[in-house]
């Protein structure tokens, strides 16, 4: 059996372990447009931060590779694949054969249309190794630096740079931060938090164009700038399996076993369309641990085993300096909150089950309301008045402590 | 594999496995030279106690199919072949990601916040056993293997 896997990130490591799971033997061949091993991308705010070493950014141990019998093409990018020959054609000539098929192509990042872009010249994106070596490189106490988008990769990115820089400002069409991951309370902590540090924020306006130097936003203001970081947004890399006829919507649409529309092809990862439990839909739900479990999913399956991707939660685990964020699920329904001068906390409950939080600062055993969104737990099955206060096991009935912490788990 | 189970029926809240799991990471040579040291060194179990007099410890269950591991964003986390879930600090870059994943609030941010850390059955100090259970006066945490 051949399988070939395009992409070399968290989905496509997750697929190896999960053929090498039922398949000791066929052949793994992975086509990687990067020049490295893999790599978990939120790793490289940081190695700029120096948190971690290049050397230590390595998703799995040097032999993982050579241990799972893996192929792997490094610095080729793939351009199309080939239904009729079932072979993945390669960027500059040559093609790879496959029986079993994943796309795992992750995201590009979107830049809008800008005036005078293309003026700039030190400008970046924040997604790759590459990306990180570059910006990096331009880096010095004397530059001032703008980043447009204050989502999770502008703040991830603005934290590794920030004492690295004269100055760091961010502007957003949003009228607050993180506003795909926080409710508006919580974005203004964090926003204050990080002007505290002496990040500066131009919210609800952007770019009408750029001079080398200078951007003028639609306000009318103008911002001086050395290097400038593009981290607007992101898009599914959903082209191969569009081209190639497979069902595209936001991301590439697959069933229950990461299946697209296209016979022995697979998808899984930031580019693929899962089930999502907190929306009870099909969405792309661009989170790691979500490209890890889909990955795997696809990996057992196209070796000719069993498995289903049962559904992810949303969760982001963000911190920003010493500020630790945690959200998960969606922030509808009732809530409740207890916000004090150092802690933000949010439990939103729809239909008896806790279906999200926002909690910012105290981040202790966070993990026990996460699993009580994840698995929907009817909350009148616990203690809710001492799971309300603080995430306990000792509020669950004695049955259920007895099976979390004296059975095989 | 050999796991922490507890009895929450023989526990009393008393927390000495607390102090014995910092004492054993500590390097320290007594468990008194703790005193003044809290907060440069956290203990890796945790004592819970609800207001009807029950208590237990909590530390990492080495889940089968470990949602920490899956989840780490830096590949810090793994299983040994034996099955225990292990942390390498080197790779850790403490976004605590394993810390909202982790059903049984068993792994928490290390001394400093700047890595995570959590129980491995005292393999990575000189006890070789784990010091919470040779030192429970209750024998309210046990080591063993159970095929459940």
């Amino acid at each position: 059996m051949k399988y070939v896997i395009i992409g070399n990130s968290v989905a496509a490591t997750a697929c190896i372990e999960g053929i090498r799971s039922v398949d000791k033997e066929g052949e793994i061949t992975v086509i990687s447009a990067e020049n490295r091993a893999a790599y978990g991308r939120p790793l490289i705010s940081y190695i700029l931060l120096g948190r971690i070493s290049e050397e230590n950014a390595d998703y799995r141990p040097k032999e993982f590779y050579e241990k799972n019998k893996v192929n792997v093409m490094l610095g080729r990018r793939a351009v199309k694949i080939d239904r009729g020959k079932k072979a993945v054609l390669l960027e500059g000539g040559g093609e790879v054969f496959y029986d079993k098929l994943l796309v795992s192509t992750g995201s590009r990042p979107f830049v809008p249309p800008m005036d005078g872009l293309d003026k700039v010249k030190d400008k970046f994106s924040f997604m790759t190794f590459d990306d990180m070596k570059n910006l990096g490189r331009a880096l010095s106490k004397q530059k001032r630096v703008l980043v447009l988008g204050a989502g999770l990769i502008g703040l991830k990115c603005v934290e590794g740079i920030a004492d690295k820089v004269k100055s760091v400002t961010v502007v957003d069409l949003a009228p607050r931060i993180l506003s795909s991951v926080l409710d508006e309370g919580g974005s203004a902590i964090v926003q204050k938090f990080l002007e505290e540090k002496g990040v500066g924020f131009i919210l609800g306006d952007s770019v009408s164009g750029f001079e080398e130097n200078r951007a003028r936003l639609k306000s009318g203001k103008e911002i001086p700038f050395d290097i400038l970081v593009l981290a607007v947004g992101v898009r599914p890399e959903v082209s191969l399996v569009k081209d190639a006829g497979g069902e595209v919507n936001r991301g590439v649409a697959v069933n229950e076993r990461m299946c697209t529309s296209l016979p022995d092809i697979y998808a899984a990862g930031d580019c693929a369309e899962g089930y999502d439990k907190s929306v009870r839909a099909n969405r792309v739900l661009a989170i790691l641990p979500n490209a890890a479990f889909q990955g795997r999913c696809a990996g057992i399956n196209m070796a000719g085993g069993e498995d289903i991707f049962g559904g992810g939660t949303p969760l982001n685990s963000l911190g920003f300096f010493d500020l630790h964020i945690m959200t998960a699920g969606v922030y509808e329904g009732e809530f409740i909150e207890d916000i004090s001068a150092q802690n933000y906390k949010k439990l939103f409950i729809k239909e008896g089950r806790l279906v999200g939080f926002i909690i910012i600062g105290d981040i202790k055993n966070v993990g026990i309301y996460t699993s009580l969104v994840r698995e929907g737990t009817p909350l009148d099955k616990l203690d809710w008045r001492i799971m309300s206060k603080c995430p306990l096991l000792c509020a669950y009935p004695a049955k259920e402590r007895d099976e979390k912490l004296n059975k095989g788990v | 594999m050999k796991k922490i189970y507890v009895k929450e029926n023989r526990c009393l809240g008393c927390r000495l496995c607390e102090w014995e799991c910092m004492f054993a990471n500590s390097g320290l040579d007594a468990m008194f030279k703790l005193k003044g040291k809290q907060g440069e060194i956290l203990p890796r179990i945790r004592v819970e106690d609800n207001p009807e007099d029950i208590h237990f410890a909590v530390n990492c269950r080495h889940c089968k199919q470990a949602i920490c591991v899956k989840s780490c964003i830096a590949g810090a986390l793994s299983k040994t072949d034996e099955g225990m879930v292990v942390i390498n600090k080197d790779k850790c870059v403490g976004c605590f990601t394993c810390v909202l994943v982790c059903p049984y609030g068993a792994i928490m941010p290390a001394a400093g916040g700047k890595a995570a850390q959590k129980c491995m059955l005292c393999t990575d100090n000189d006890r070789g056993e784990p010091n919470c259970v040779k030192y429970c006066p209750n024998g309210a945490i046990v080591f063993e293997e159970r095929e459940i």
